[in-house]
């Protein structure tokens, strides 16, 4: 099963979620944790795994050779990101611009254009203990990360359970890293930031048509919007957490909920189940 | 000799639009003749690179120079490479901003006075 966590808003505890899910879940089966929130990757600090190989991440980019171009412009003119300008006698290539999608060298009527590999990231994977990890980390000053998040998610066991912290926000990055789920753990906190994000989330999720539940966190100190909201959309919140110091405490020295208080683990074991339940009922019983 | 204004609108009492890659139009105008042109800025609408979009539509104009609030790096290097002269910090209306350039107000640039994506309002993280 490919479990995705995300959240729409940023710091309501993904990777809380994400990493002691992964802890609780050790000893039950293969478990694979994939970071895929390349601009800020953070999973390893909680996991601390062994890294034992790496790859860079490759974007294809064009090489035109000015001697065969005829400057037709025809590259420019298909290129969505206008990565390549055609005039007069020049051509010109921006090549962090370029998403790689090849239409440029595919369209050349002269097939003057090559593609050559411009480094945007890398990816490590490795293993704690006995969860097998990967991560990606995008270039500073890159932009796109789907690149990257795609490679880390090359790299998803065929089998076992595989949970893949997502980047915040609703935007590619996220979409890259949750399609193909089949299911979504949406992380939340009661607050009109929390929910706002938490509804652009819930939009996200029906349009790719992955499933839902909710992961309350810092919990008891608000209005219960949070929950109206999830009762009027029919998406069960399977988890709350407690706005608690001691988590908040260990947390800020790398301990997630799993080791600094194990009395949670049997928690993410039920979430697990909870899960699994929806997911196995949604099979038997495809709604769409 | 022509030079090309980022314009509001279509005529010579347009405002000087402060964003070059995502004006609304580009004003043409042959300072000897005061005769124009007026076309819509290909860029404006781009999902990306609209600096380099817009910069490619009038690169092949025989432009002399490109009057702008402001351009950025990549628009700045279309306009470079095909020998036109960028002037940023314009504002005011077009007939206004002829004047001053007539009279040597303005000095070129030599490089592009502000970042990748300047004309796009600001906006949270996303990609």
């Amino acid at each position: 099963m490919i479990l995705s966590v995300a959240s729409g808003k940023g710091g309501t505890g993904k990777t809380l979620i994400a990493t002691s899910l992964a802890l609780s879940l050790k000893g039950r089966g293969k478990v694979q944790l994939l970071d895929c929130d390349v601009e800020e990757p953070n999973a390893h600090i909680f996991l601390k795994p062994v890294i034992s190989g790496s790859e860079e991440v490759l974007i294809p980019v064009p090489h035109v050779d000015e001697n065969t171009c005829t400057r037709c412009g025809k590259c420019a003119e298909v290129c969505a990101y206008h990565a390549i300008a055609v005039f007069g006698e020049y051509v010109l290539t921006f090549p962090e611009l370029c998403h790689g999608c090849g239409a440029c060298s595919y369209l050349c009527p002269e097939k003057a254009i090559s593609e050559e590999g411009r480094e945007s990231g890398i990816v490590e994977w490795g293993h704690s203990d006995t969860i097998e990890f990967a991560h990606g980390r995008l270039n500073i000053g890159e932009a796109m990360a789907p690149p990257v998040i795609r490679k880390v998610k090359e790299l998803a066991h065929d089998n076992g359970t595989i949970i893949i912290d997502a980047p915040p926000g609703t935007s590619c990055p996220v979409v890259e890293s949750v399609r193909g789920s089949d299911f979504c753990l949406l992380v939340t906190e009661p607050t009109p930031f929390g929910l706002n994000d938490l509804e652009l989330a819930v939009e996200t999720m029906k349009e790719l048509d992955i499933p839902c539940g909710i992961v309350l966190n810092r919990a008891g100190f608000s209005d219960d919007k949070v929950e109206a909201y999830c009762r009027k959309e029919n998406i069960p919140i399977l988890l709350t957490i407690p706005l608690d110091t001691e988590i908040a405490r260990l947390y800020s020295r790398g301990v997630t909920l799993a080791e600094g208080l194990p009395e949670w683990r049997e928690g993410f074991v039920e979430l697990y189940g909870k899960i699994w339940e929806i997911v196995d009922e949604r099979s038997r019983c495809p709604q769409r | 000799m022509k030079i090309a204004f980022s314009a509001a609108g279509a005529d010579l009492d347009a405002q000087v639009d402060p964003r070059f890659g995502r004006c609304q139009y580009f004003v043409i105008v042959d300072t000897d003749t005061m005769e124009f042109e007026a076309a819509p800025n290909s860029g404006a609408t781009a999902g990306g690179g609209a600096g380099i979009a817009a910069a490619q539509q009038i690169a092949g104009k025989g432009l002399e120079a490109v009057l702008t609030g402001n351009c950025g790096p990549n628009a700045f290097d279309v306009l470079k490479a095909a020998g036109i002269k960028v002037f940023t910090g314009v504002s005011g209306s077009i007939k206004e901003a002829i004047e001053s350039y007539k009279a040597g107000k303005f000095q070129s640039t030599a490089q592009p006075n502000v970042s990748a994506h300047s004309g796009m309002g600001r906006g949270r993280r996303k990609g």
